[in-house]
């Protein structure tokens, strides 16, 4: 099982920085998704993947005492994913707005503030 | 003394809050940001003082015990990293009450502001390596709209190349924050420290570090992934070139300070010696870059990434003086580069275009700014006895001491490169005679701008690199102590676990 998530994740990180070197912003865009989702499922990779029951500490114990999945790597995912939608959201607008501006949605052009 | 460790993230955060609240009333929004840095600043000066006196300070937020629940921690590097931030705070947030204008105040500047040092104080302060994940994000996010603000071409266009770069770091940052925890299970960094220092294999543990090395090389700009900050930095309005140029590059350094110190150290012949040479190679790029510039603000930007490579330098050498001289020279560089910064939008203001050919004449007429020039721009360049020099000299000892003669070399021919190019900005924008061709009158605004209240973070600023410089010993023996506490990471690991035991 963790053989086929890890050429998911290879595949997902492979296609996403084809797309970042593409001359298209919103291929960049989708790219970038593309990345941040690589990450969160290597984090769930990562973490274990065990078939077990939900980490709840039942009502007359105070620690858990049956196999369960580790519930941290998915926190930290749900954060991640948040982020990303956030600044994916922030990337679109920035797109849009540059699109108005400058008139292009092609890389090559944006080249005046390189050195 | 404990709630002083969440201080410096609090109160950026209120004040935040608080100018989101008075979205309308823009003199409210000034007023709370003066008031929010200062408050700021106090409570980190106080954080270092607690600090320096009582040693390391660590807290549980929520009374979770350690090693789970967030770690806040703060030893001596941590502390004066935050009164820097907190200091660029308030100078910035000084100069930005006379100098930005009314549009990007009414589109939330000084919330973004907070929130950004918010982050960068969270970042200095965190102990547990996913929390240093969300500081970042956080602050990348107010430096995205920051740098954004106000939609010009030119900020436009560097702010997607800024943003996508700082993505793919960000990914990768968290790719190897999940190997990491698949591998130890653990996230806090006083307790990583401990398992990765028992049991794990070296080569496992080096594969991670340079994960690690290559996310935070992003953010610090380091050579060869420095290319996105010389195409955004010269962009948005000065104050905001000064506290991106202060702050953001530095939070990297910090991050990858901390790690390979705390987390790293298995293989220090191998991931320090690569160290050394990126700072070398960052070093000598940094200032060649610079050296074919004619433009104010894109001199500045190239030598931020020539200066990284004396940070990375110390920590690359990895000995005590060394990193000391590290520590020192991040707090110099953080009070210089941002002073030059500000000092380009004073001499914006006064001439209406950054490129030298066009700025002329300044010392003629304003002798004031252009002494405090020269103080940060010798200080810079590291002429005795400004701070510059003393940073350099630390490193430099340190070098020779562990015979890294190659790097010795380089550091001090960059040294005077950046001298060159100092001299080339003193020469053709103030030192000359104004340029009377008669394309100046066209972009000069009407009235001769004022700049007197402009002078006043600038003069701070220059007041603080001549009181490094002469004040060195008490400076350096602080930077000494950090460096100390920094090696010998047995104090902070402790200060971490005491905190483990239930209550």
């Amino acid at each position: 099982m963790e053989i086929i998530f890890a050429v998911v994740v290879g595949g997902l990180y492979a296609a996403g920085f084809y797309l970042i070197l593409r001359r298209n912003v919103v291929k960049l865009i989708i790219g970038l998704s593309l990345l941040s989702h690589g990450a969160n499922l290597l984090i769930f990779t990562a973490g274990g993947l065990t078939r077990a029951q939900s980490p709840l500490v039942p009502e007359d114990a105070h620690a858990l005492h049956i196999e369960t999945a580790d519930p941290l790597p998915q926190a930290l995912i749900l954060t991640a994913i948040v982020i990303s939608f956030g600044v994916t959201a922030f990337m679109l607008v920035l797109v849009h707005r540059a699109h108005q501006e400058i008139g292009t949605d092609d890389l090559d052009d944006l080249r005046t503030t390189d050195t | 003394m404990k709630p002083l460790l969440v201080l410096p993230l609090v109160i950026p955060m209120v004040t935040a809050a608080l100018a989101l609240l008075a979205w309308r009333a823009r003199r409210a929004q000034r007023v709370l940001a003066a008031i929010g840095s200062l408050a700021h600043f106090a409570v980190a000066l106080a954080l270092l003082i607690a600090v320096s006196r009582d040693g390391i300070q660590a807290i549980q937020i929520g009374a979770w015990p350690a090693p789970f629940g967030v770690t806040f921690v703060a030893d001596l590097f941590s502390g004066i990293m935050v009164v820097m931030a907190a200091l660029m705070g308030v100078t910035v947030t000084l100069y930005s009450l006379w100098s930005m204008d009314p549009e990007r105040e009414a589109f939330g500047y000084y919330p973004l502001l907070n929130i950004l040092l918010m982050g960068v104080s969270g970042a200095f302060l965190t102990g547990d390596i996913f929390n240093l994940y969300v500081c970042f994000e956080v602050m990348l996010m107010a430096s995205f709209v920051l740098l954004a603000l106000g939609g010009e071409r030119a900020q436009l266009e560097g702010a997607i190349k800024y943003v996508t770069l700082n993505l793919i770091s960000s990914a990768l940052f968290l790719a190897a924050v999940g190997i990491l925890y698949g591998v130890m299970g653990t996230l806090n960094m006083a307790d990583l420290a401990t398992k990765l220092h028992g049991g794990v294999s070296p080569g496992l543990a080096t594969t991670l570090a340079m994960l690690f090395l290559v996310a935070f090389g992003i953010k610090a700009a380091v050579f060869p992934l420095f290319f996105w900050l010389p195409a955004s930095y010269h962009t948005p309005p000065a104050a905001v070139s000064a506290i991106f140029a202060g702050l953001l590059t530095k939070v990297g350094v910090y991050s990858l300070i901390r790690v390979f110190t705390l987390l790293f150290t298995q293989d220090t012949a191998f991931t320090h010696g690569l160290l050394l040479v990126i700072a070398s190679l960052t070093m000598l790029t940094g200032v060649l870059g610079a050296a074919s510039q004619n433009e104010f603000r894109r001199i500045l930007s190239f030598h931020i990434v020539s200066q990284i490579g004396y940070m990375i330098m110390g920590l690359g050498l990895f000995t005590e003086l060394a990193l000391a001289g590290s520590v020192f020279f991040i707090a110099h560089n953080i009070v210089v580069k941002s002073n030059l910064f500000l000092i380009s939008g004073v001499a914006f203001r006064l001439r209406g275009s950054y490129d030298l050919k066009r700025v002329g004449g300044l010392y003629r007429s304003h002798p004031v700014l252009s002494v405090l020039f020269l103080i940060a721009a010798m200080s810079l360049a590291g002429v005795p006895p400004l701070s510059g020099f003393f940073g350099k000299l630390a490193l430099v000892v340190g070098g020779l001491e562990s015979g890294a003669y190659g790097v010795v070399a380089i550091s001090l021919f960059v040294s005077l490169l950046t001298l060159y190019s100092m001299t080339k900005i003193w020469a053709a924008a103030f030192w000359s005679a104004p340029h009377e061709n008669g394309d100046q009158p066209a972009e000069r605004p009407a009235a001769e701008p004022r700049v007197g209240m402009l002078l006043v973070p600038i003069g701070v600023l220059a007041a603080l690199t001549v009181a490094m410089g002469v004040g060195a010993e008490f400076f350096l023996g602080l930077a000494m102590r950090a460096s100390e506490q920094l090696l010998n990471n047995v104090a902070y690991i402790e200060a971490v676990q005491v905190l483990g035991v239930t209550r």
